[in-house]
């Protein structure tokens, strides 16, 4: 285990003027009764992936509010990464052939992890699967432990889920992303949401001149309907389903399509599926498909800000916080209902769920047809999102958490 | 200047959203889970929901009305369970009965749509309170006005909505403050005539400040 420093810092009172000083001042009162007592957070990776990203805006935040909050990133070899990995897709529905090498390894690690940290704070939060069997390290000194699942568990593996009940089960609560999530559990479980930063790079209000020259070095057109799906180029996502979706509405309307998502040239499956996205676009001009480097929330943003309408077409989905991001930006969303999806996107009201390609053309076609519709859907997305689904929210709920199960004792 | 003898306390409020045991999939399921889930899970899809939901003042009542509408997708359904106004209520049994009554007389009149599956499941969650003193108190209508304004949104919403529920008067706590605390019977009466369901927290916020000022002007 390591104790992971924060590089980037954002004062509190940065956020003043998107949240108002009502919404600061009632932080500082949930961390008052709050302040000086541990409290640590364990995953598996410092950098990449949503819960590093969250848990690095977290931090700092709660450091302003003196609450005295660690983050331990879990060390492990190859074997066991490729084990977890193996876990994370067979808990995600993905078929999986059972090797009891792979439950010892899994149990090895984290044993050995167990023994170099003093798991003794006050509140434990544990992030998804891989450090699950660090509940085996319990003190008896009553402390708290919540075990946070990221993933999408509405149709896991039975062997793989089995294996890690029996430790989740020990835990005092266990948070998901979405109801349909949750599991039979002898614990509380809740609904906790991801989270996007205001102030990040990813989301932060941007020049129109740098929007400008986004859309410029892509060759996409300022003037005429920009249909935006941000997503890394994987089957789940399926982008070849966006481009048939968008050519239903190309009938219609003179508009383009931009794909965008995180460099495929070092994942086999993604490369894959970004030949087979390029081939279903045979070369059409106003289809924008874009390989973005792992690391870009400035063009990601800019990409957002310049869309006429952001889809989602997800086939499964975790929670999918580039939805998120769009409605912050007041962008009409029209996604499917899957995942946590729906807790997003209330259907009329902040968004439109569509379940297939020609349901997502069609609600396409109905904002296009009606922007003071599509407006008012993203004026409503912004505020949902300022309510439930900022990074300030995020640490409000967490606190709230501490002080529920505090009182259960 | 009135001056109330008993100051009134500004708290906070913050929920957990308890995820239930139940879900439904179709409306005769859904009315079973009407039927047997918690009162605090009749609180969280009605009067929590609209708190978070307070930016949406064109057509969102409620959850149960909303999962009607986008997912069952029976109209007739949804626009009986959004004409329910919590502020009708005095108890979570009162309204739990109108809930049931309404979608009850739905399945005995379309046996056949209530057994129908909606595009997704209604899951019954439930809310978790922790309530905490906002640090700030009021003993006269100036101090009152000056604190309502630094209010967060959940403050604003645990006096004026939520705690209907709680006095079980048919009134918020602003209005009863205003009325026994300081004697504005009138100012209270208009306070609590404030509809939550066309306005946001910040216009009703907004609107309650003029109230005041008025008030204030009168005297």
């Amino acid at each position: 285990m390591s104790e992971v420093a924060i590089a980037s810092r954002i004062p509190l009172d940065d956020y003043r003027a998107l949240l108002g000083q009502g919404e600061i001042d009632e932080l500082r009162v949930l961390a008052k009764p709050l302040r000086g007592r541990s409290i640590e957070m364990i995953n598996s990776t410092a950098v990449g992936g949503g819960v590093a990203e969250i848990l690095n805006r977290l931090l700092p935040l709660a450091e302003e509010l003196e609450l005295n909050m660690r983050w331990e990133v879990m060390t492990g070899g190859d074997d066991f990464y490729g084990v977890t990995k193996a876990f994370h897709n067979a808990l995600h529905g993905a078929p999986y052939h059972a090797d009891p090498k792979d439950f010892e390894i899994f149990l090895a690690c984290n044993e050995r992890n167990r023994a170099r940290l003093p798991l003794d704070a006050e509140f434990m939060i544990i992030h998804d699967p891989q450090p699950a069997a660090l509940i085996d390290g319990r003190k008896k000194n009553g402390n708290h432990w919540a075990w946070r699942c990221h993933i999408d568990l509405s149709h896991p593996h039975r062997g793989v889920w089995d294996f890690l009940d029996k430790f989740v089960a020990r835990y005092d609560a266990a948070m998901f992303s979405s109801p349909e999530f949750s599991r039979s559990l002898p614990i509380p479980q809740y609904l906790f949401y991801p989270a996007i930063d205001p102030l990040s790079e990813k989301n932060r209000e941007l020049e129109s001149g740098f929007v400008a020259r986004t859309l410029a070095q892509y060759q996409i057109d300022p003037l005429r309907p920009i249909l935006t799906q941000i997503s890394r180029f994987d089957r789940l996502k399926d982008p070849v389903g966006v481009v048939r979706a968008y050519r239903i509405v190309k009938r219609y309307f003179d508009c383009q399509l931009v794909l965008a998502g995180g460099s495929a040239s070092d994942d086999p499956e993604g490369a894959v599926v970004l030949k087979e996205v390029q081939q279903e676009a045979n070369g059409e001009a106003d289809i924008h498909i874009i390989e973005l480097p792992a690391w870009a929330p400035l063009e990601v943003n800019a990409l957002q800000r310049a869309s006429t309408i952001v889809i989602q077409k997800s086939l499964r989905e975790g929670f999918g916080l580039t939805v998120s991001e769009a409605l912050w930006k007041k962008k009409p969303v029209v996604a499917s209902a899957v995942g946590g999806i729906p807790v997003q996107v209330i259907h009329k009201h902040t968004g439109l769920l569509a379940h297939s390609v020609e349901g997502t053309a069609y609600q396409i076609r109905f904002l296009l047809s009606h922007p003071e519709i599509a407006a008012r859907l993203g004026e409503n997305g912004h505020e949902h999102v300022k309510e439930n689904f900022l990074i300030t929210e995020k640490l409000k709920r967490y606190m709230t958490l501490f002080l529920a199960m505090a009182r259960r004792n | 200047m009135n001056i109330s003898e008993t100051p009134f306390e500004f708290f906070t409020v913050s929920y957990l959203t308890r995820i239930g045991n139940q879900s439904a999939g179709t409306i005769a399921e859904f009315l079973k889970g009407l039927q047997e889930c918690s009162d605090a899970s009749i609180f969280h899809h009605t009067f929590q929901t609209l708190g978070t939901h307070h930016f949406l003042t064109e057509g969102f009542s409620n959850d149960f009305a909303q999962w009607a509408h986008a997912d069952a997708s029976r109209e007739d359904l949804a626009e009986q369970l959004a004409a329910l106004d919590v502020r009708d209520y005095l108890s979570i049994a009162a309204l739990r009965g109108d809930l049931c009554r309404v979608v009850g007389e739905y399945c005995i009149e379309h046996p056949a749509f209530s057994e129908q599956a909606a595009l997704d499941r209604f899951y019954f969650c439930e809310s978790v309170e922790v309530t905490l003193p906002f640090g700030l108190t009021a003993g006269t209508l100036e101090e009152f006005r000056d604190a309502i304004q630094h209010l967060s949104h959940a403050s604003f919403y645990f006096h004026f909505l939520s705690s209907r529920l709680r006095l079980q008067l048919q009134t918020n706590d602003f209005s009863h403050w205003l009325a026994d605390g300081l004697g504005l019977g009138t100012l209270a009466d208009s306070v609590n005539r404030i509809d939550i369901y066309t306005n946001t927290l910040d216009s009703a916020r907004a609107k309650l400040l003029r109230l005041i000022d008025r008030e204030r002007t009168k005297a």
